[in-house]
Order: C-alpha cells, then sequence, then structure tokens
C-alpha cells in the first residue's frame, strides 16, 4: 500500500475524524448508542454503504454529467443501503428492529453524500473506496466508544454480560440513569472532542471574538 | 379533534426530533449560530416537512403498502422495500418545486428560505418524519399534524440553541472545547430541559 492510499484510509480517523472535526453524520447515529450491539451493527451497516457508494460513485463519475450528479449519487447511496436494510431484516431482526429509522436515515448520512461529492468525484475507485472506509472507521471509533460507556455506565453491561453487580441484583453498582437518556450522548460527544484536541492542538478552534482572547490575557 | 392535538403535542416536545432522536443534527449545529438564521431554517423545515409527509403518506398508502395496489387489481404485490427510495426522491423533488414555486410568486419568502431549501434535502429530520409515518402507520391526517408539528418542534430546538449560542460570545470558553465542543454540551443541556416533558402521558 503506497502513501497516499494510507493516508486515505488512516487520516479519517483520528487527525479529520468525520463526526468531531468535519461535523458529518452526527444525525442518524446518535440515537442508537444507547446499547453496544446496535452500534456495532449500524457502524458496520455505515462502514459497508459508505466504502461501496465511494466506490461506485468514483467508478462512474466520468459517465455523469455535472448538473445531474447529485441524483445519481444518491441512487446509489439509496441502493446500497435498502440492500443493507434487508439484509439486517432478513438475518438480524431483532436488532434491525431496534435500529427502527435509523438504517434508512444512512442516505440521508452527510458523510456519505460529503465523501462522494469531495472525493469519490476526482479520484480513481481505489483509492474512493480506502478513503470511504476510512471515513466509516472513524465515525465508527467515535460511536463504538459513546455506545460502549453508555451501556456500562448506564446499565453495567456490555452486550448483554453483566461486569458491574447492580445493587439491585445485590451488587455494588448504582447505574446511572442520565447514560441511558438521549443527553448524555451530546455529553460525551463534548468531552471526546475536548480530548482530542487537547491531544492534536492543531483542531482547536479560533474563539469568535476577539475581546475574549483580550479579557483572558489580562486575567493571566 | 383530541387525538390530533395530542399528536401535535407529542411530536413537538415529547419526541422532539431534534432533542430526542437527534435528527437534522449537522444543520442544527452548523446553523445555529444567529437567531435570524436559525428562524429562517425551521420555516423552511417546517414548511418541507410540512408538504412532505404528507405526500409521502399519500404514495405509501395508495402504492407501496403490503396490498395497496388491491384497486389496480394487484392485491398480491408488496413493494415497501421500495420505500426508501421513493421518499428521498419525492423529498428531493418536492424541494426543487417549492424552490422554484416560491422564486416564482414569493420572492421576499424565498429570498428569506433561499439557501436553506437546498440544504434541507440532506437534512436527515425530513427524511426520518416520513419514515416515522410509515412505521407508527399515520393516517393521512394524521401525517399532515405530524408533519407540521415535528417541523415545528425542530425549528423551536434550532431557534432556542441560536438564543442560548449567541449568548456564549461572552462567556470564556476552555480552548478545547471552544466552538464546536460548547454548542454539543449546549444542545444537551437543552436536551435534558426537554426531557421534563417526557413524562406527559397523552
Amino acid at each position: 500500500m503506497n502513501a497516499e492510499a494510507k493516508k486515505a484510509l488512516i487520516e479519517p480517523i483520528v487527525e479529520n475524524n468525520p463526526v468531531i472535526l468535519q461535523v458529518l453524520g452526527i444525525c442518524s447515529a446518535l440515537a442508537v448508542t444507547s446499547r453496544l450491539l446496535p452500534s456495532l451493527i449500524m457502524s458496520l451497516a455505515l462502514t459497508a454503504v459508505i466504502a461501496f457508494a465511494c466506490l461506485f460513485i468514483s467508478m462512474v463519475r466520468k459517465a455523469v454529467p455535472a448538473n445531474v450528479r447529485i441524483i445519481v449519487q444518491m441512487t446509489i447511496i439509496a441502493s446500497l443501503v435498502i440492500v443493507v436494510d434487508q439484509l439486517l431484516r432478513a438475518y438480524l431482526p431483532e436488532v434491525s428492529r431496534q435500529l427502527s429509522v435509523f438504517v434508512g436515515l444512512i442516505i440521508t448520512n452527510c458523510i456519505v453524500l460529503g465523501r462522494a461529492e469531495a472525493f469519490s468525484m476526482k479520484n480513481g475507485p481505489w483509492l474512493s473506496f480506502l478513503d470511504g472506509l476510512g471515513h466509516g472507521l472513524g465515525y465508527s471509533a467515535i460511536l463504538i466508544i459513546v455506545a460502549t460507556v453508555r451501556e456500562l455506565f448506564g446499565t453495567g453491561a456490555l452486550l448483554g454480560y453483566q461486569l458491574l453487580p447492580l445493587k439491585s441484583a445485590g451488587g455494588w453498582y448504582e447505574p446511572n440513569g442520565l447514560m441511558v437518556l438521549a443527553p448524555s450522548a451530546f455529553f460525551l460527544i463534548a468531552a471526546i472532542i475536548w480530548a482530542v484536541r487537547e491531544w492534536k492542538p492543531a483542531q482547536k478552534e479560533e474563539p469568535e471574538f476577539r475581546i475574549n482572547i483580550v479579557h483572558r490575557q489580562e486575567v493571566s | 379533534m383530541e387525538h390530533y392535538v395530542n399528536l401535535a403535542i407529542k411530536a413537538i416536545f415529547i419526541e422532539n426530533l431534534a432533542l430526542s432522536f437527534f435528527l437534522g443534527m449537522c444543520t442544527f449545529l452548523a446553523i445555529s449560530r444567529k437567531v435570524s438564521t436559525a428562524i429562517g431554517l425551521g420555516a423552511a423545515v417546517i414548511v418541507v416537512q410540512g408538504v412532505t409527509v404528507p405526500l409521502n403518506a399519500l404514495i405509501y398508502h395508495n402504492l407501496l403498502k403490503p396490498g395497496a395496489l388491491a384497486w389496480a387489481g394487484l392485491s398480491a404485490i408488496d413493494l415497501s422495500f421500495l420505500g426508501l427510495i421513493t421518499y428521498i426522491g419525492v423529498i428531493a423533488a418536492s424541494v426543487q418545486v417549492l424552490e422554484m414555486f416560491l422564486d416564482r410568486y414569493a420572492p421576499a419568502l424565498y429570498n428569506a428560505l433561499g439557501i436553506f431549501l437546498p440544504l434541507i434535502t440532506v437534512n436527515c429530520a425530513i427524511l426520518a418524519g416520513s419514515l416515522f409515518m410509515v412505521e407508527r402507520d399515520y393516517g393521512y391526517a394524521e401525517s399532515v399534524v405530524y408533519g407540521i408539528s415535528s417541523g415545528a418542534g425542530w425549528a423551536l430546538a434550532v431557534v432556542s440553541l441560536a438564543a442560548v449560542r449567541e449568548r456564549l460570545k461572552y462567556s470564556d470558553v476552555p480552548d478545547g472545547l471552544q466552538g464546536l465542543g460548547i454548542t454539543f454540551v449546549t444542545a444537551g443541556l437543552i436536551a435534558m430541559a426537554f426531557l421534563a416533558f417526557s413524562g406527559i402521558q397523552l
């Protein structure tokens, strides 16, 4: 694998993560992160869709006129999502019911369309496939971290195995009810953003107003 | 009547698309810097949601539902697997038509909504509105109420987030949380406030 391919695959995982830096694809996913299993399946589904969507879009990129490209991209993405959705319904009906509409919402997940538009329309199929795969993995990383924390601290279990014995069952762990509710995902992502930006200071955003900076210097 | 009022209240407050289902997050976070633009975006979402959900309900009930083609003598056909691609097509098309219509007949409104309309095609809240309509099996009148009120709920959320973010200018946020991070925390707090509605039984 040459350097360019490696960069396309590895960079989106931390350096240029789609969720926490590019603000893409937060939409459909956060609601599924209250348990780890649906999150894993969701990550897998999205990674598969984005990798193959990038591959196919890149393959047809020279045959598509510029003014109908969005429709063509949408059709390719929607068809792949339908395939994934039907597969899940057939083989994992239980998880499919938990994910409800969120598999369908992969169509409007901005990561997929964003990568198709920004990368696959300009690069060859193999490179686009890797880029899609990398972005899928970057998204999955965030999803899995959030889901692990939420399920472990919210219910004391992971994938159905009780790791922290609950007080109600004679153990010592009092489950944190906030973690199973929607807002905790926002706080966890904020925490991930903070941690990553302390680690990679280049990702920090400038404050919007200068007055803020002046004030800070006076204080310190 | 009471049924519809309950449905509307549920869609706006209890099952708020943005704050309890995390839908339309990309636009929600990106276009909430100023209250005035948030209001424009919110209005656009209400309009598009109010048009596309009933339209998709019509298509679902008359063409796609298992057995829906009975009027054409084809009662054994189940086209529901075509749902996703149909809904997104309807949404993209109606946004396009709406844009042209407003441009021609209501230029003032067009200028206010202008840049937000194309963005709305890829807003997951819109597609989710149609998918929830199918999943919960709303009838036609219900789908009209649900479309408008779920759009209104989203608009309410984005305007309140924008109002808080305008105030955040004056705060001293840690470097790493600046921008996106603090927005997530704010959205989380608003979502928590909306949880207060979740105990309401209708």
